[in-house]
């Protein structure tokens, strides 16, 4: 029995009213991605001019969490360069599996995108939020095959 | 009822069984008492150990032999309900096809009995085909009518659906079948435990069913099989304790079932899935039936009485599991709900995706019954939905 709230205010803004959620006219990268283990489906499209993400789309189906990440990610990372995203992403990564390493090792802190941090204490929920960020990690990659959380 | 047998159900309200089902003392200490007390390997040793062993690890294959009325030679033991319809696959399936042939199964099915007929599909030339089921969730019986013709050479369906809780007209849907020559599997995994299961009257060719869905352990299920079938099947996996004779030259096959069960078994789990089918005896299996059927409609009642909750599928006769949509809530976030107020249930495609493709849901939240659930966990289910449905609407 766990004690945290998982469905902070912010996540269920997100979920209620998520940014950046419809598809793309020709984006410069794109990628699927699916949680195979509950049927979570999502695209993440981007345009990205030089090295700059001037636009971050997502659309799919999923849980509140899932659908939050997704918006919360859009919503940060526009602006940024693909170099600083994939930043985020390690660190996002580190935020939801719980490892936490040594304050000292550098900047850790992820603003708004902390409110994701109580899905760390349940596992199985883990990879609801990190669909979104396997799909753009993917995308930015342009592998190939969609994205998986497994 | 006989709810002070099972000790975890002190933690909470269990309503996943058709997921796993939780254990009675009396199966938790024949399985330890075996690793204490009776420990040897099987069908070798001369000391008396192992004589002990072997003949506990055959009285179960007896014990369980009885409870759904077949011979103790067809009753093979497998890891569980998916091994046992593999085994089916390679062993008796595989070599009757060639190519053009065709095995049937429904739309109602569990991935363990689409995934295997696929692959065989592949490795044959083989075609499967899918029976219709209604929006109701009944199996369309007309088209299954149509569909059996002399290129059928399997017919493979669930008797109980784990999704809908359908429970198919297995019986006559076998007689059918062997109408037109037709061999049929019936995947069991939800049924035994639930309802009595007679092989014999039903005339299956093949019953495939898992231990841990019937107050067993876990990795240890069974292929019942006709003797008939059985005997002319080639092996499945090979090495130790399935064969009669080994030189480098040529290996003969032991007799069945052994012949089907290679290396050392899972002899502690058997004996476990034993003192199981023992302690539902003790029960009487009508009684179970009678007793989940009537929690069954009252959950029913309760839940459709819940403002958009909407549950999927209607079938004429309904067994053990209820699955549904709550608004615009998804089942992820209604199971994290109710684990916080320390309520199990299944959220997913419960491994039957074409089923909730055909009903247009990606993912329903499902609750499903065994013999140690009573109103008062229907009720906590029932009273913590509505405001679930309230916290995630759109």
């Amino acid at each position: 029995m766990k004690d945290q709230e998982l469905y902070q205010e912010m996540i269920l803004d997100h979920y209620r009213n998520p940014r950046n959620c419809c598809s793309m006219e020709n984006p410069t990268h794109c990628a699927e991605g699916d949680n195979p283990l509950c049927g979570d489906h999502l695209e993440v499209f981007l345009k990205v001019d030089g090295k700059i993400i001037q636009e971050i789309n997502f659309q799919g189906s999923g849980c509140a969490v899932s659908q939050a990440s997704a918006s919360m990610m859009t919503e940060n990372l526009k602006g940024r360069t693909v170099e600083e995203a994939l930043e985020v992403f390690d660190k996002v990564h580190v935020m939801l599996t719980g490892y936490h390493p040594d304050e000292e090792e550098g900047d850790k802190s992820l603003g708004k995108l902390e409110a994701l941090s109580g899905v760390a204490q349940f596992p199985m929920r883990i990879k609801c939020a990190s669909l979104a960020w396997h799909t753009l990690k993917s995308a930015l990659k342009e592998e190939a095959e969609p994205a998986t959380t497994e | 009822m006989n709810r002070e047998d099972f000790p975890l159900l002190a933690e909470g309200v269990y309503l996943d069984s058709g997921a796993t089902t939780q254990k009675p003392y009396q199966v938790i200490e024949r399985i330890d008492r075996f690793y204490r007390n009776e420990n040897a390997n099987v069908h070798r040793g001369v000391y008396e150990l192992s004589a002990k062993a072997t003949a506990a690890y055959e009285d179960a294959r007896e014990t369980v032999a009885r409870f759904i009325n077949g011979n103790s030679d067809e009753v093979i033991f497998t890891r569980g309900t998916t091994e046992s319809i593999n085994l089916a696959a390679f062993s008796f399936a595989e070599p009757l096809m060639k190519e053009g042939d065709e095995i049937l199964i429904t739309h109602m099915e569990h991935h363990a009995n689409i995934v295997p007929w696929q692959l065989l599909c592949e490795r044959t030339g083989a075609r499967l085909k899918v029976i219709p089921v209604d929006r109701e969730g009944n199996l369309d019986r007309k088209a299954l009518r149509g569909m059996m013709t002399e290129k059928t050479k399997l017919l493979s369906l669930t008797h109980i659906s784990n999704v809908l809780g359908t429970v198919n007209p297995v019986k006559e849907i076998i007689a059918e079948a062997h109408d037109r020559g037709i061999p049929v599997l019936i995947d069991g995994a939800q049924a035994v435990g639930r309802t009595p299961v007679d092989v014999k009257d039903l005339d299956a060719d093949f019953y495939a069913f898992s231990g841990h869905k019937m107050y067993g352990p876990t990795g240890i299920g069974v292929l019942y099989g006709k003797k008939k079938r059985l005997e002319r099947m080639r092996p499945y996996q090979s090495g130790g304790d399935m064969i009669l004779r080994v030189t480098f030259e040529k290996t003969t096959w032991n007799e069945i079932p052994h012949r089907f069960e290679a290396g050392t078994p899972n002899i502690a789990g058997t004996i476990g899935l034993a003192e199981a089918v023992r302690y539902l005896e003790g029960t009487g299996m009508k009684k179970v039936e009678a007793y989940e059927e009537e929690l069954m409609d009252y959950a029913l009642a309760r839940l459709e009485k819940i403002d958009g909750l909407e549950i999927i599928g209607s079938p004429a006769k309904r067994s053990g599991a209820l699955t549904f949509t709550l608004g615009d809530a998804h089942p992820h976030d209604i199971a994290h709900e109710l684990a916080m107020k320390n309520i199990a249930v299944r959220a997913g495609h419960h491994c039957a995706q074409p089923l909730m493709n055909y009903y247009n849901v990606p993912a329903a939240t499902r609750l499903s019954l065994g013999l140690y659930n009573n109103k008062q966990d229907i009720d906590f289910l029932a009273e913590a939905l509505p405001e679930i449905r309230e916290k995630f609407k759109l």
